[in-house]
């Protein structure tokens, strides 16, 4: 038999697993050393990739002509625009964010019950900050055993030093985090000269002052604590996941029972499994467990136990994935010893194409609605007091406020027609036009204007109490047009 | 007690206290909780002595920062003051008939006057401008001393029968029920009014109607009853009535005819508010 060569054990304690969770106990911190590997490669260009999506999206130009400002994304809360690109939303527009916001869920949804919790693992902003302060924390004070034995340490005039370059490289870090957020809801360019010479809007330091305390804390005490005490998806996840999601398990099939003295063992005639209990998959893991207990509420997938893992797999020439993405079925199946290779068919199942199905639709159909969006409105709301006006020759006139909209980024002249209410005609305050059934006016670019609209007609023409009839906007040139089914009201007969 | 008794159990603390047998845990509070507890407090003191905080006999402490709601509020009244003043200066210059056809000092005249309107005019007028019977309808296209801006504009600068102006609009009806006309020819008189505005009316009444009509009301509202602005005499013909258009309402205001009167507001209110206010009531349908 072929004697594998010996790993050495690391000291060290799963402190978050399930039988040191006390609630009362204070918390015990987590060193996680450091691992390369596969995963580890993907999570960095993963963290890259988001904090530059993060930093760097305010920064980004869009052209928009004269009327509209040219910042990419924008959100403008002051003018209540939003900007994303070719996009621009008004506030009843909204239900565009809402959509959005229900495709991520569905998408949440989707992305768990195949491949487990990656959200949390890759691309959550938590983990992605925990990663970025973590190499700071390497990079200053060194490896977990460093950390360590420097936490322990008295305070010597190194340690001083190291702790107050960690702690000012990552107030830096918060800093730039929570003053990037601000750039979302301004002209970037602008804010930042403002927020140098002290011109900002209180508001914009505030802002900075809380996302950069809340950024220290999360990443640089918090930590693990936010996913497992704070964040509420942890919980919810629990009924996304089934027996064909992919989650980070450690196959006890095949490890146990781990051995720590192979040689002795075998020696002694025991059988050993290829786990060598070298405790490096619980020296990676920034949740401070031990995943070899079993799938657990504290693991974000983040799979750096099975870099780990395989890494001390190819030392000792033994099969990688001791510790894989495995689900549930599989580790069953090969569990009892009727192995199934997991294929890509086990993503496709009713519960994955009913999420890409609604994920799909709500996606599909958002666009339609974009594309087919009217650029302009008419609103009318009718004069309560006094709700009708009887004038010298007895015939009725009431009073509307008309709003047209002109969502387009360049002035536009519409014109309002008059229809049903045979006879009646119009006028517009204000204007020294005749009255007749037709308004022309020019609403500038990106504006509401807000006119009020006096229409007569004589009493033959009413029917009753209330007559309908229709006010429509048309834009002059381009032909686009908007109906309002107004009422107009006279006395009782 | 001496002695903290530990709960076998859970390993806690108890406080001492039992009842039938179940003793109460002396579970600590969570630290976090504790700590922002404490931050509050001491959140407090700095709150207190940096603000106006404890109550005192006469007067209260002010707080190291001098911060009054009601200086701020004041603050924002000058602030708001501050950015009407460059439509105010502008339109102080300018004829109402230019202030109305440039847009946004149009738009800016009718919300200032709206407000205006509210605080002194409702009273009379009512909330919508809508009148009462002695109050007219500002709405509507009848006037009574003119529709046009400067018509406006000089009825709410004088007032109407407002002696303490010597310049403001006086009409006076008499009474033709104190020893001129006999109570028949009232009758008859108020059947001619009404066939003058077309409605139903006594035909033989109102034929004895018209030589009354010609002799004591014709100068004043007219051959055809059209009235008469300069006067104020009202237009008879049409269907607005200031004090009811019915029979009886007619031969009431012939016998002893009631006279509204409208303060002179130049007394009381600046310059620029009452165009403010000629340029809204002038916009709410029936200016001239």
């Amino acid at each position: 038999m072929n004697v594998k060569p010996e790993i050495d054990r690391i000291d060290v304690e799963a402190v978050n697993s399930k039988e040191k969770r006390s609630l009362y106990a204070a918390r015990v911190k987590v060193f996680p050393k450091r691992v390369s590997g596969t995963f580890r490669t993907l999570k960095w260009w993963v963290t890259a990739l988001t904090l530059a999506v993060y930093y760097i999206t305010p920064w980004l130009r869009w052209d928009r002509g004269d009327f509209a400002p040219d910042q990419a994304v924008l959100v403008d809360m002051a003018n209540r625009r939003f900007y994303f690109f070719f996009i621009q939303i008004w506030p009843q527009e909204f239900y565009y964010i809402a959509g959005l916001l229900v495709m991520a869920g569905i998408g949440l949804f989707l992305v768990t019950s195949t491949v487990g919790r990656a959200w949390c693992g890759y691309a959550c902003p938590q983990t992605v900050w925990v990663d970025f302060f973590l190499v700071i924390e390497r990079w200053v004070e060194g490896d977990r055993n460093a950390r360590i034995k420097l936490d322990t340490a008295a305070w010597t005039g190194d340690k001083i030093v190291k702790r107050i370059s960690k702690h000012a490289l990552w107030v830096l870090i918060a800093i730039s985090t929570g003053g990037a957020w601000i750039f979302y809801f301004a002209d970037a360019p602008t804010l930042m000269i403002n927020l140098v010479t002290g011109k900002a809007p209180f508001v914009a330091y505030s802002t900075i002052a809380i996302l950069t305390a809340t950024t220290y804390i999360f990443a640089g005490f918090m930590r693990e604590q936010v996913c497992t005490y704070m964040c509420p998806w942890p919980r919810v996840q629990g009924a996304m996941l089934d027996e064909d999601s992919l989650v980070v398990t450690y196959n006890d099939w095949r490890g146990e029972p781990r051995s720590r003295h192979r040689k002795k063992a075998i020696a002694a005639g025991q059988t050993t499994g290829d786990c060598v209990d070298c405790n490096a998959c619980v020296a990676v893991c920034p949740m401070g467990i031990d995943i070899r207990d079993g799938n657990q509420l504290e693991c974000i997938t983040c799979a750096l136990c099975i870099d780990a893992c395989n890494g001390v797999m190819e030392k000792l020439g033994t099969p990688k994935s001791l510790i894989s993405y495995t689900t549930l079925r599989d580790f069953n199946e090969n569990a009892s010893g009727r192995p199934t290779p997991t294929t890509w068919r086990s993503f496709i199942r009713p519960r994955t194409f009913i999420y890409i199905a609604f994920w799909a639709a709500i996606g599909f159909a958002m666009l339609f609605v974009l594309l087919n969006r009217d650029r302009m409105g008419i609103n009318v709301l009718h004069d309560r007091n006094p709700i009708f006006v009887q004038l010298a020759d007895g015939s009725i006139r009431n009073g509307y406020t008309v709003k047209i909209l002109n969502m387009e980024l360049r002035p536009r002249s519409f014109r309002i027609d008059l229809k049903g209410l045979e006879g009646a005609t119009m006028v517009m305050a204000g204007s020294d036009v005749a009255p007749s059934r037709q308004i022309s006016l020019d609403v500038p670019a990106d504006k509401l204007r807000i006119i009020q609209v006096y229409v007569t007609a004589s009493r033959a023409q009413m029917k009753g109490e209330t007559t309908p009839f229709k006010l429509i906007a048309t834009d002059i040139e381009g032909g686009e047009t908007a109906v309002y089914d107004a009422a107009f009201k006279g006395p009782d007969k | 007690m001496s002695k903290v008794e530990i709960d076998e159990l859970s390993g806690t603390d108890t406080t001492g206290h039992e009842w039938d047998g179940i003793k109460e845990l002396d579970t600590p509070l969570p630290r976090w909780w504790l700590w922002t507890f404490y931050i509050t407090i001491v959140w407090a003191i700095g709150y207190m002595i940096a603000y106006p905080a404890i109550p005192l006999v006469t007067t209260y402490t002010k707080g190291l920062l001098g911060y009054s709601s009601r200086a701020e509020v004041a603050g924002e009244i000058a602030a708001a003051k501050q950015a009407q003043n460059k439509f105010l200066e502008k339109m102080s210059s300018m004829s109402l008939e230019d202030i109305r056809s440039d847009q946004e000092l149009f738009q800016f005249s009718v919300a200032g006057g709206k407000s205006a309107y509210l605080v002194n005019c409702v009273q009379c007028h009512g909330s919508g401008a809508q009148g009462a019977p002695g109050y007219p309808n500002l709405n509507d296209d009848d006037w009574i001393w003119g529709g046009s801006l400067e018509d406006i504009h000089t009825t709410l600068k004088h007032g109407v029968r407002h002696d303490a102006d010597d310049d403001t609009r006086v009409s006076e009806m008499p009474a033709f029920g104190e020893g001129v006309l006999e109570t028949p020819q009232i009758a008859a008189t108020a059947q001619f009014v009404l066939k003058l505005s077309g409605q139903e009316h006594d035909a033989t009444l109102a034929e004895q109607g018209v030589p009354i009509y010609a002799e004591n009301c014709a100068s004043c509202h007219g051959d055809e009853g059209k009235g008469d602005r300069e006067q104020g005499a009202p237009n008879l013909t049409d269907a607005i009535w200031l004090y009811g258009g019915d029979g009886v309402s007619i031969a009431k205001q012939i016998a002893k005819p009631s006279h509204g009167v409208m303060p002179a507001w130049a007394s009381r209110l600046d310059e620029n508010t009452i165009k403010q206010l000629a340029v809204y009531i002038h916009s709410l349908g029936g200016g001239e």
